[in-house]
């Protein structure tokens, strides 16, 4: 009796400290400045939206985000590596669609979908078709005609392929029954100065690329759900009678090996910059859309972007 | 001049302060090999998350400039471009300082540099919205054929042997394929691994082509590394600014040339070096001097790619087209800043354009007295630490550099790799220039072709793609004259000759 009395005393003093320090994780977290890898060069846009998360994340959880950069691969060297980074939440990755679906599709890349542990996806840049301001085409209806009466010949620059660009072309020339030639360009700033520079008729390229140039270029349709805040005039494709809303998502990865707890208050935390509405109006005005897809939702929606990729880039010839 | 007051507006305490710092730790940054003015730049911006918009971009140019100019010291000193902006400079430089005259090479690099810088500044100032339109006339297709011409020197550039040239460029042309390409998003001769999915990293790639041959006959010769003929400790600056002001074509040639070509996105200080140092080349009555320690070469270069600062600053403020990596990194921090570049910049926001404009003149001119400081500390410590210190210090920064580019161990492997192999080579005669750039055109051109292609191809227009273009038209041409000059030139010279004997 005293002796299993002692066993389970014994017992108890033992596994307070762990119970203790599984709590703790949680509570404590984040104690120390928290590492933000993002797998592109520093300039673009993860690396943007990336920095104006910065502020809002010191100020509400008191430690630095530290933003560094391991380019290579469009991505690929540093999302392989994920997996072998130590999973104490002190280091998190950024994750873009549709990179890490249809990137492990096409070759082996050294990751696959599923190794990728996503905790938020924290907004999007919607597709638009651009063009110059004194083009011919005011409305996606001319664009379309023109595309009709030419098969072929309009000229559409767009950034990379198997991209979001990319992609959203190979829908939209499926939904209007047109066929245009897509020309890929390194990054959204070529592809945006080629349609500036009259080499192509049009820009597959997003809302952004409106918010930078202003009165130079004119957003003919936005693949948005409802009406950008930032452009209230232009149509959504779903107005024009295609069902096209897509973009280049971004997101928080970490490594596997990441406790549950901490992988929930991450996003969490992720979640609660995104409410801020300083936080909200400054994605707004570069152009960008808020999203909010926390850890519990994750599984749906990579299951939901899955499919649509993996079908648009299989048509798009981009896997086989 | 337009807007005075914004000289003013420079020219407070404050501003001086974040120039004279910015280039500072910019010289010193660039002169580190692989640490690049890209990195420096990016390291800034929660720095300037506080500041107003003028004074973030004062220090980030500041920054950006003292980089390019530091690129100088290791291409002089140990045949390392420090930046790939700097890759001719070791033509000239690294011979002069092998001979002892580092000291008067780094004097007249940082001459260059300060009026390569000011020339750039000044288009910036007064032709940027003209000069702008370049930019985007400049299409696909010219990309391709300036790649071309890049191609082409070799045949200028290459010493010794033209076929060994040629045949180091097509190694370079190779490398640039490996990884996941820039527009298919193909993955290509990787051979399944992992180490080669990212690419050939061009830094890494220079880090390892011209330093490790360097350092292994650094430990392999006894002499010292480089001869020192007089007592060291002057700038010889009156020696370096009296040349200056004999060859002043050359530096405003070559200032001119680089703003030119820093104007085009995607170029870049490289290919700005090259073009200026080739016509310096074809302009010199010293031309045979080229290769073997010409000043000249030296001057354009380093006026070439401090000129390229304000060049690609054009794009990136009238077009927010970034000219330059480091441009691309600056046009964020500016968009973080809620300051919108573009067409309306000017005009919205000329106070905060006119003053950084003026602080990049302010941050230019403060390279001259903490360049030649820096520089001659630079000097001395490369001639008078031991070798038993200097190589493995070297060694050490070689790795560092090449794995804080992208934060890879594979580029280091990749380094070390073709260090060795361009050890090889160089015995065999063939220089790790002809490598490198068909490393680095190599991806200009293939993405550049594949577009031109792609657009005539849909247009029914594939010649007059290719031949129909007045710019392409204008590039070819050089083309032409850069092949063919050598023959002219030879056959002029006989014609010369026999004239002379009649």
């Amino acid at each position: 009796m005293t002796i299993s009395r002692t066993i389970i005393l014994a017992a108890m003093v033992a596994l307070t400290p762990m119970a203790m320090a599984v709590a703790g994780q949680d509570k404590d977290y984040p104690d120390k400045s928290v590492s933000y890898i993002i797998p592109f060069g520093p300039g673009g846009e993860s690396d943007i939206t990336a920095r104006l998360q910065q502020p809002f994340f010191k100020e509400k959880f008191g430690v630095d985000l530290v933003v560094s950069y391991k380019p290579g691969g469009g991505g690929a060297v540093a999302w392989s590596q994920l997996n072998s980074i130590k999973g104490d939440g002190y280091t998190i990755m950024g994750i873009n669609l549709p990179h890490i679906i249809v990137k492990p599709l096409q070759k082996n890349v050294g990751f696959a979908t599923k190794d990728i542990t996503g905790i938020y996806m924290f907004h999007y840049t919607p597709d638009a078709i651009v063009v110059k301001k004194d083009s011919p085409f005011k409305t996606l209806k001319d664009l379309i005609e023109f595309a009709k009466a030419n098969p072929g010949k309009l000229t559409m620059s767009g950034s990379g392929k198997g991209t979001a660009n990319h992609i959203a072309k190979v829908r939209f020339d499926k939904m209007a029954g047109v066929k245009t030639t897509y020309v890929a360009f390194k990054g959204t700033g070529k592809a945006a100065a080629a349609m500036l520079g009259d080499q192509v008729k049009a820009e597959w390229g997003y809302t952004s690329v409106g918010a930078k140039y202003g009165d130079e270029v004119r957003l003919l349709a936005v693949a948005m759900n409802k009406r950008h805040p930032k452009f209230p005039n232009v149509p959504t494709f779903k107005e024009l009678g295609f069902d096209l809303v897509s973009g280049a998502y971004r997101g928080i990865a970490v490594p596997k090996s990441t406790p549950e707890n901490i992988r929930v208050k991450l996003s969490k935390m992720i979640g609660e910059i995104n409410a801020d509405p300083a936080f909200r109006k400054k994605m707004e005005d570069a152009g960008m859309a808020l999203l909010d897809v926390d850890y519990a939702g994750m599984g749906a929606f990579m299951a939901k972007m899955t499919d649509i990729y993996t079908k648009a880039a299989r048509e798009a010839g981009v896997i086989k | 001049m337009p807007g005075l007051e914004y000289l003013i507006a420079a020219l407070t305490p404050f501003h001086i302060m974040l120039a004279l710092a910015g280039v500072v730790a910019g010289t010193i940054v660039g002169s580190l090999p692989g640490l690049t003015a890209t990195m420096a730049v990016a390291v800034l911006i929660p720095i300037t998350f506080s500041m107003e918009p003028a004074s973030a971009l004062i220090l980030m140019g500041a920054i950006y400039t003292g980089a390019i100019y530091g690129g100088a010291y290791a291409a002089i000193l140990l045949n390392t471009p420090g930046t790939p902006s700097a890759i001719a400079t070791t033509f000239d430089g690294f011979p002069m300082a092998k001979r002892g005259d580092g000291d008067l090479a780094v004097t007249l690099a940082c001459i260059a540099s300060v009026v390569g810088g000011l020339v750039g500044a000044a288009f910036l100032l007064w032709l940027s919205p003209p000069l702008a339109k370049v930019a985007l006339a400049f299409g696909s297709v010219e990309y391709f054929w300036l790649a071309m011409f890049g191609l082409t020197m070799i045949s200028a550039l290459s010493q010794g042997s033209l076929l060994k040239g040629l045949i180091g460029a097509c190694f370079g042309l190779l490398l640039s394929f490996v990884g996941v390409a820039e527009i298919s998003a193909d993955v290509r001769f990787t051979f399944g691994s992992r180490t080669l999915l990212g690419g050939i990293e061009i830094v890494s790639a220079l880090i390892g082509l011209y330093c490790i041959p360097v350092l292994i006959d650094m430990v392999a010769t006894p002499d010292r590394h480089l001869k020192v003929t007089h007592k060291t400790g002057g700038f010889r600056l009156a020696e370096a600014l009296a040349f200056s002001w004999n060859y002043k074509f050359n530096l405003i040639r070559s200032s001119v040339i680089g703003t030119l070509v820093g104007i085009l996105p995607g170029a870049g200080g490289s290919i700005a070096g090259l073009v200026a140092y080739s016509e310096a080349r074809r302009a010199s009555k010293n031309s045979k001097d080229f290769g073997h320690g010409a000043p000249e070469g030296v001057q354009a270069t380093e006026s070439a790619n401090n000129a390229t600062v304000g060049g690609g600053f054009i794009p990136t403020l009238v077009l927010g087209i970034p000219g330059t990596p480091p441009d691309a990194v600056i046009l964020g921090a500016l968009l973080i800043q809620g300051v919108r570049t573009g067409p309306t910049l000017f005009t919205d926001n000329g106070s905060t354009v006119y003053t950084f404009i003026y602080g990049l003149f302010l941050a230019t001119l403060l390279m001259l007295p903490t360049g030649l400081i820096i520089g001659r500390y630079a000097y001395r410590t490369i001639i008078t630490v031991p070798k038993s210190m200097l190589v493995p210090t070297v060694a050490f920064m070689t790795i560092i550099g090449s794995y804080s580019i992208r934060n890879s161990v594979s580029d280091v492997m990749i380094m070390i790799a073709l260090g060795v192999v361009g050890w090889f080579l160089n015995r065999f005669g063939f220089s790790p220039s002809p490598i490198v750039l068909g490393l680095i055109l190599g991806r200009i051109a293939e993405q550049g072709f594949v577009q031109a292609w792609t657009i005539g191809a849909a247009t029914d227009e594939l010649p007059a793609m290719f031949f129909g273009r007045p710019i392409s038209l204008a590039i070819i041409a050089f083309i032409l004259l850069s092949l063919f000059y050598p023959l002219i030139r030879g056959r002029w010279a006989a014609m010369r000759s026999s004239t002379d004997a009649e």
